[in-house]
């Protein structure tokens, strides 16, 4: 059930320059949320920004009702969204999305994101870990030493962790893939969960679909409502031909896909 | 208090409308909203055979607005008689279906179609400025305006509205086109033609390279059209483009519009259709109006 109402924020974090971590009470969105799911913020009352901004949950505290989301700084919406303080409200609409990642009994788990890509993938580590079954590996990939954000809240939610940095500066030198690739020739997880900046996930995708390995990826793209209403969130169905493609939206039928059935 | 209207033929219980292409089917807004308060739907702009639109990027956002290029993605009037209507039916709100072609035969084919509907009336979408052929071809002038609409007159007998593009050099042109071919209103603005450059990767930020700039920064050129309109035909208008409040329609209304429709606004807040009529019947109060189509095109000129 989708809701739009007013989420008093309760705590305000800010985790680097450019990235704030917002808590906020949102019993009715937190009750309904699965991971993958993603909210969409009105920052200011007026019309200007005039559309809200999608940004995915970080977090769900079920037990108090708080959700928690994580966003960068990148243009006047989420500058605005930076300055708002605890105790006020935000107008919120949520739960959004249908396709979310599924969360069942799996042996051996593989969540790789990158970046600010990694944020969604909190709650499904979290919600994976507390299954005993599933063996959970984490890959995180980040630029540099400076951009790894996180890393012990992962260690917790996870039973491997391994960090890559482009340029070596902490963790293992390279791309996050790379690693999962070599883990791979060791032992195949049964699924692979993934969200970041599109190389990556484009690599994630041809990795997966090439050998075979079940893999769900959470996409972004420009949106105005959310709701499914304007079909601006395109993204083309991996079985249409380039000369007549036929589009999925990412709110719609995503933002969490099978790797099989998009084309990105 | 009379808030009802008749809107070329169409009986609403008031003049608020949801705007074709910002509302679907009605189905997204059914949690936050009671469809049965809207004086009606204009629904997504359908056509004869489904369509699969633009690629992405389709929307960016503006300075107090967004441009779009969604390219009229819709699964056709089949699937909308089968699985749609039912689901708009159940509602007590006025169905408009806004009817979009890329040829004078297909839209009489689809008007053939919608004429044996259980509908209220039909948009002719004659304004579409995300698709080549069809739109920008018959609505920018007087001859092509009324060309494809008395050609969908012959066959339709529900009350016919046809949308206008604002990208002309005199609205009032086209607009006589659908009047003088039998239209029954006319509806405008629909969004203006409009471009946004990153300058960055220096390319426009939408995959179709321009789209339609919609939401409050185009109300001004929407309630100038339709003050202009309004003095040229005697049929009545539905004017919309940039409303996100009951100020803005009742500004559309004094302008000459004897309904509105609220487009963008809905992707901002799901119930700012539902606070436009509380709003409107608050001004109603305020200055002691009977009946709120007296309202109509009430300006004063300086």
């Amino acid at each position: 059930m989708k809701v739009n109402c007013k989420a008093e924020i309760v705590k305000i974090e800010q985790l680097k320059q450019d990235l704030y971590k917002f808590s906020i009470k949102a019993e009715e969105i937190v009750s309904s949320s699965k991971p993958g799911h993603f909210i969409e913020i009105r920052v200011v009352d007026g019309i200007e920004p005039l559309l809200r901004r999608p940004i995915s949950i970080y977090n769900l505290d079920k037990e108090n009702g708080i959700l928690e989301f994580i966003f960068q700084v990148k243009g006047k919406g989420t500058e605005l969204l930076s300055k708002r303080k605890v105790g006020e409200k935000l107008d919120i609409i949520g739960p959004l999305g249908y396709g979310t990642f599924k969360v069942k009994d799996y042996q051996n788990v593989a969540i790789i994101g990158g970046g600010i890509g990694m944020f969604p993938l909190y709650e499904l580590a979290k919600e994976l870990k507390q299954k005993t079954t599933t063996n959970v590996h984490v890959y995180m990939g980040f630029r540099n030493k400076e951009l790894i954000t996180l890393e012990e809240e992962f260690k917790n939610v996870s039973d491997e962790l391994t960090i890559t940095t482009d340029d070596g500066s902490y963790g293992i030198s390279g791309f996050a893939i790379n690693e999962l690739k070599k883990d791979c020739q060791k032992q195949a997880p049964d699924k692979i969960f993934a969200c970041g900046p599109l190389p990556m996930l484009k690599a994630v995708q041809a990795f997966a679909n090439e050998n075979n390995i079940p893999c769900e990826i959470s996409l972004e793209q420009k949106m105005a409502c959310g709701l499914g209403a304007c079909l601006g969130c395109a993204v083309k169905t991996a079985k249409s031909p380039s000369d007549a493609p036929e589009y999925w939206h990412v709110c719609k039928a995503g933002p969490v896909f099978n790797a099989t059935d998009v084309e990105i | 208090m009379n808030t009802s209207v008749n809107l070329a033929g169409i009986k609403m219980k008031n003049p608020v409308t949801v705007a074709s292409g910002t509302f679907g089917y009605g189905r997204e807004f059914e949690e936050f909203i009671d469809l049965n308060k809207l004086g009606g739907i204009c629904t997504k702009g359908t056509s004869l055979k489904p369509r699969a639109g633009n690629k992405p990027p389709r929307v960016y956002e503006t300075p107090a607005g967004m441009l779009n290029a969604i390219g009229l993605q819709n699964p056709g009037v089949t699937y909308f008689m089968e699985n749609d209507l039912p689901y708009l039916k159940k509602f007590d709100t006025a169905i408009i279906v806004n009817a979009c072609g890329s040829t004078i035969e297909e839209y009489v084919e689809l008007a053939k179609v919608l004429n044996t509907l259980d509908i209220d009336g039909v948009e002719l979408n004659l304004s579409c400025p995300n698709v080549k052929a069809g739109c920008l071809a018959f609505g920018t002038t007087y001859e092509g305006v009324k060309e494809v609409t008395s050609q969908v007159r012959k066959v339709l007998d529900k009350p016919l509205i046809v949308k206008l593009t604002p990208n002309v050099t005199d609205i009032t042109m086209p607009a006589k086109g659908a009047e003088d071919a039998g239209a029954d209103g006319v509806s405008l603005i629909n969004t203006l033609l409009g471009m946004s450059i990153d300058i960055h990767t220096r390319r426009p930020h939408l995959a179709n390279n321009t789209g339609g700039l919609s939401g409050p920064c185009v109300k001004p050129v929407g309630v100038r059209m339709v003050y202009q309109v309004a003095g040229k035909v005697n049929i009545p208008i539905l004017g919309l483009g940039g409303i996100v409040t009951a100020n803005d329609a009742i500004e559309y209304m004094l302008a000459g519009a004897s309904a509105v429709s609220i487009g963008t606004g809905n992707f901002i807040a799901p119930d700012v259709a539902i606070k436009v009529v509380d709003g409107i019947e608050d001004y109603m109060k305020k200055y002691n109006i009977q009946d709120i189509n007296e309202i109509v095109g009430t300006v004063q000129m300086n």
